[in-house]
């Protein structure tokens, strides 16, 4: 799984008080982002295999 | 007075034999179907259907009931379903509701079934080989298969109405009920992802066919009920849902629009300069911008023309009531559910990711672009999008979501699992699945208006059923309670 491992945003230093505004919403974005990336994880570990051969073999009769 | 809507949704399921060296889709249906009704199949009763009869008054010749292979599985199930091979796919039709929640309930019970009778199948078939089922309606390829609603309507009320008001309203509809898809086909203009699976192959307004030249208004005309009474109007526009809410609303929405047309409650129409066209321009613009061309000059987006149903809709409620549309609880949550999506749509789609089907596939899409810097043409996509409609449990991205938390649910699963052998106790699916239930042996044969019964003497009895909103759990239940055998009942039926 190599997209768990997130680059770190270099912390802005000066400004000090900006950075406390928006560190809240900027760490819930972090975990949406962190859980979106687990979610996806787990679907590509159900995946069929071969994504090209599957679609190209899906066919099927019209019906109705 | 409108009439109660009586609903039914048919599906069908996309069909692989995997491993197979020359996989038959006819014969792995017939595996699937024969895997799940581990008892005698009771047969499917052909007198009654009439394929051909046209809502504009006159027979197609030749038109025949559909082939003598499907005969052979053909089963009626328990819950009042009927469970076949149509065409090279599985069928599952579910039993006639009464509220649109009900049939939600019944159309998710269908889900189920499937699923079970893919893993009785791996029984049947050679180790190494596996049936798959899909609840989609497309292979992207140009072929597609059905998902069909009927809905009991007044034999008063005229077709033209029906095809007025309705063909505007199932063009528009597929903003909430469209289940996605990536890419187009069928000659449709290129795009990346569109709102529906179905709406590339519709090329006439109104007609009789369903497997090419698909109409937006089908005109089959076969009640299934009093053809002096009834009509059933046989939707076939739709897409097959897995999110509860865009079942819910497909049929919710659509049984009260048409309960508006039977009061005559419509002050305004809404006509299309182009339908057809205007079925693939909605299907693919998921921005909700494009225009559409009125016959009276103006124009307006799919929205506009939904809020103007809904609006309608609305006022119809607070004047009649919902005694047709499912009750007031079932009624108001239609409303509730339609107003909610509609004013979600207008600000942003994304916030129904996890309510509506096309806006959960394409979010994920979209995370899955920006997460792995996808083309639109990347196969994983068209992957994604095929295997969200797995009806396999551990393989569908859909239920993936569902043990995710991330989708919302209208339905109680133990509910679901009680629905999968209990008919609906408020229609006469109610009578012939509880027959079934009870004297399996004895029931030779079933149709939607009809059971034949072999009470041990000849001749075979046949009881009617024109009604389907007689033989409900009310009537019949102390009929059950007290015979012991399938003479007794024929008898207190008759005296």
């Amino acid at each position: 799984m190599p997209e768990r491992e997130r680059k770190q945003k270099p912390a802005p230093r000066e400004r000090e008080e900006t950075v406390e505004e928006v560190s809240a919403p900027a760490k819930q974005g972090e975990k949406i982002k962190e859980e979106l990336d687990d979610l996806l994880d787990e679907i590509d570990s159900v995946l069929e295999t071969n994504a090209e051969e599957f679609v190209r073999s899906y066919v099927q009769k019209g019906g109705e | 007075m409108a009439l109660p809507k009586i609903i039914g949704v048919e599906t069908e399921y996309g069909v692989v034999l995997r491993g197979a060296p020359d996989p038959n889709p006819v014969l792995a249906s017939s595996v699937l179907i024969n895997a799940f009704v581990d008892r005698r199949k009771v047969g499917w009763d052909f007198d009654d259907e009439h394929p051909g009869h046209d809502a504009r008054g006159f027979a197609r010749e030749g038109a025949q009931p559909p082939d003598i292979e499907t005969h052979l599985v053909n089963a009626v199930l328990t819950n009042g379903a009927r469970y076949y091979v149509d065409h090279a796919h599985p069928e599952y039709s579910a039993p006639e509701c009464s509220d649109a929640l009900q049939c939600t309930m019944y159309d998710k019970a269908g889900e189920r079934i499937l699923a079970r009778s893919m893993a009785a199948a791996r029984n049947l078939i050679p180790q190494g080989q596996e049936v798959v089922t899909y609840k989609n309606n497309s292979d992207g390829k140009g072929n597609s298969y059905g998902c069909h609603e009927n809905y009991l309507v007044d034999r008063a009320t005229p077709f033209g109405s029906l095809v007025r008001h309705m063909t505007p309203f199932f063009v528009t509809r597929q903003i909430f009920c469209g289940a996605g898809k990536v890419g187009s086909e069928n000659g449709a203009q290129r795009c990346d992802f569109q709102i529906s699976q179905r709406a590339d192959f519709f090329e006439e307004e109104v007609g009789l066919e369903t497997t090419l030249k698909r109409p937006i208004i089908n005109t089959r005309d076969e009640p299934h009920a009093d053809p002096q009474k009834y009509r059933r109007l046989h939707v076939i526009v739709g897409d097959a849902n897995l999110c509860e809410v865009s079942t819910f609303l497909k049929v919710g929405t659509t049984a009260i629009v048409l309960n508006m047309i039977e009061d005559d409650f419509f002050d305004r129409e809404f006509v299309l300069t182009g339908p057809v066209p205007a079925m693939r321009s909605v299907s693919h613009d998921p921005t909700l911008r494009t225009v559409l061309g009125l016959a009276d000059g103006t124009s307006a987006t799919a929205l506009e023309l939904q809020w103007e149903y809904f609006r309608l809709a609305r006022k119809y409620a607070d004047e009649r009531g919902h005694d047709a549309s499912g009750g007031e609880a079932v009624g108001e949550l239609v409303l509730t559910q339609w107003e909610r999506v509609l004013t979600a749509l207008e600000s942003d789609p994304r916030q129904l990711d996890g309510v509506l089907d096309w806006v959960t596939k394409y979010q994920l899409l979209r995370n899955y672009v920006e997460r792995d810097g996808l083309e639109w043409s990347d196969a994983k996509l068209a992957l994604l999008d095929i295997q969200y409609h797995d009806v396999r449990p551990d393989k569908s991205i859909y239920e993936k979501l569902v043990r995710a938390g991330k989708i919302e649910r209208l339905l109680d699963e133990d509910e679901v699992v009680v629905a999968m052998v209990e008919p609906p106790p408020t229609t006469r699916a109610y009578f012939r699945g509880k027959l079934l239930e009870k004297w399996p042996d004895s029931v030779v044969a079933a149709n939607w208006d009809s059971v034949i019964l072999d009470t041990g003497s000849d001749p075979l009895r046949r009881i009617p059923m024109m009604e389907p909103l007689r033989g409900t759990k009310i009537h019949t239940e102390a009929l059950f309670r007290d015979c012991s055998t399938p003479r007794q009942l024929v008898e207190q039926l008759s005296s």
